[in-house]
């Protein structure tokens, strides 16, 4: 539940809403992006996911990385993931 | 120094215990690392073993689901059975035992209780079951409240009248005041937690240095990370200073996430006190919706029990969310207790550090110890 797993933006479909779509290793969901209004989030940008919400930005070097030690959770790891499949906010 | 094969950066991981091992000389160490992320990195990686021997790493009170008492998942489990109800959680939370059993239990006698991934999901529940009344089970430290927060604004927003938040978010200051204030323990610095901090930023920790003269260096989740960070705790220490450094600078600043805090400032009050399992009450250390968001209690809503009980006698978890215990060192650790048959909490979530070492560390441990016989060296 504690994870954090880096997501791309790949689209902003309710700006009023904060909800944007990220893909997360291939798997795309609508999130929140409220956490992060004051500095805003555009295509192209990574976030930290947590919960259905981004809660930090971060850089390229930093999402890889992060997810490469993610992965190597293991079973963590995918029940992470197959949450994250089963939600259907917005 | 075998397990550093296996980092991102073995030379680093090489070059960073060997400064670790030169600072530290021939003292003892003993440093907390409060998060739980950080334990399950530590376990999974054997740092514990990569680290000379006199630099101890104790694990803290830092997750969530470890620290809620038997009492709040029995309340949990009497709101899953009200008529009426569906009962959201995530899913760490369903297999945590409560006095008769867990939430699961409570789903196999025939409550309608859901696992969810998100708040946000659980308030869709809400939407798509206008005839029932839908209760989300929060629970998380400052990381996970503010996507409760942004929930509670949302469901008002959207009018919504059936839908309410068990609320059990806590802080991550005042168990590691309780922890400082305990006598049990004699601690040289802290492991910062790295996510809760991205939300809260590092000011709130300004106290262990300045009321306990510790010093605290918040940390990252890669196994670089910490070892970049217990050389920090140690670089400090040399100097003469205790402070509050940024090691997870790459992702924590050091304000915070203003936008998230304002939120909670909003929906959330702190409660006077709270019970921690293990840990008794700590006064100001959770939150409950606040008063102009009681129409998503379901404290206000349901007039529930309020159980206590005493936690389960054979569970150790209070001295080892203290860091008095190591998991192996509870009587019923791997035995009465494991990740399937689950006694206390710390064995349930994946950061329980009873969980993260029966997965990891055993491993490690029993690959140090046959280590060590062979090099004559203790493990
Ligand atoms: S082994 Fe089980 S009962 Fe003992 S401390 Fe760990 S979780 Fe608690």
């Amino acid at each position: 539940m504690c994870l954090g797993i880096p997501g791309q933006v790949v689209e902003i479909v309710d700006a009023e809403q904060h909800i944007a779509v990220v893909d997360v290793s291939g798997v795309r969901r609508a999130i929140s992006v409220r956490l992060l209004s004051e500095q805003g989030v555009s295509v192209g940008d990574w976030v930290l996911v947590h919960v259905g919400f981004a809660m930090a930005q971060i850089d390229a070097s930093e999402a890889q990385m992060t997810l490469d030690q993610v992965k190597k959770m293991g079973r963590d790891y995918t029940d992470e993931m197959d949450a994250f499949r089963a939600s259907e906010i917005a | 120094m075998k397990f550093v094969d296996e980092f991102r950066d073995p030379a680093a991981a090489r070059a960073l215990v060997r400064a670790i091992t030169d600072l530290a000389g021939d003292n003892e160490y003993k440093f907390m690392e409060v998060c739980g992320g950080h334990t399950h990195t530590i376990y999974r990686h054997g740092l514990e073993h990569i680290l000379p021997p006199n630099i101890e790493l104790v694990h803290g009170p830092g997750c969530p689901v470890c620290v809620i008492p038997m009492g709040r998942v029995d309340d949990a489990m009497w709101l899953a059975e009200q008529p009426d109800v569906i009962f959201t959680t995530f899913g760490d939370m369903m297999r945590v035992p409560g006095s008769r059993g867990s939430l699961l239990d409570a789903k196999a006698r025939g409550a309608d209780v859901r696992f969810v991934y998100s708040p946000l999901d659980a308030l869709k529940v809400a939407v798509e079951n206008p005839d029932k009344h839908v209760v989300f089970f929060a629970v998380g430290f400052e990381t996970t409240a503010p996507s409760t927060a942004v929930t509670l604004v949302r469901a008002k927003a959207l009018g919504v009248t059936n839908f309410s938040v068990f609320c059990n978010h806590v802080t991550i200051v005042p168990p590691i005041k309780a922890i400082l204030e305990s006598p049990d323990l004699r601690l040289s610095g802290f492991l910062g937690p790295g996510h809760v901090s991205t939300v809260v930023g590092t000011a709130p920790y300004r106290f262990v240095p300045e009321v306990y003269g510790l010093p605290i260096v918040v940390a990252g989740f890669e196994p670089l990370d910490i070892l970049a960070s217990v050389h920090m705790l140690l670089r400090q220490i040399r100097d003469g200073r205790a402070e509050v450094e940024n090691q997870y600078s790459r992702v924590v600043r050091d304000e915070g996430n203003v936008a998230a805090l304002k939120l909670l400032g909003e929906t959330m009050e702190l409660r006077p006190h709270f019970e921690w399992r293990g840990l008794g009450f700590i006064s100001q250390s959770a939150l409950k919706v606040a008063t102009a968001f009681a129409d998503f209690d379901a404290e206000e809503r349901f007039s529930m029990p309020g159980i206590r009980v005493a936690d389960p006698k054979a569970c150790q978890c209070g001295e080892v969310l203290k860091g008095v215990l190591k998991p192996w060192e509870c009587k019923v650790f791997g035995t009465a207790c494991t990740p399937e048959t689950p006694i206390g909490t710390c064995m349930v979530s994946p950061e329980g550090a009873c969980a993260a070492y029966y997965n990891f560390g055993r491993l490690h441990r029993e690959t140090a110890i046959l280590v060590g016989q062979g090099q004559g060296a203790d493990a």
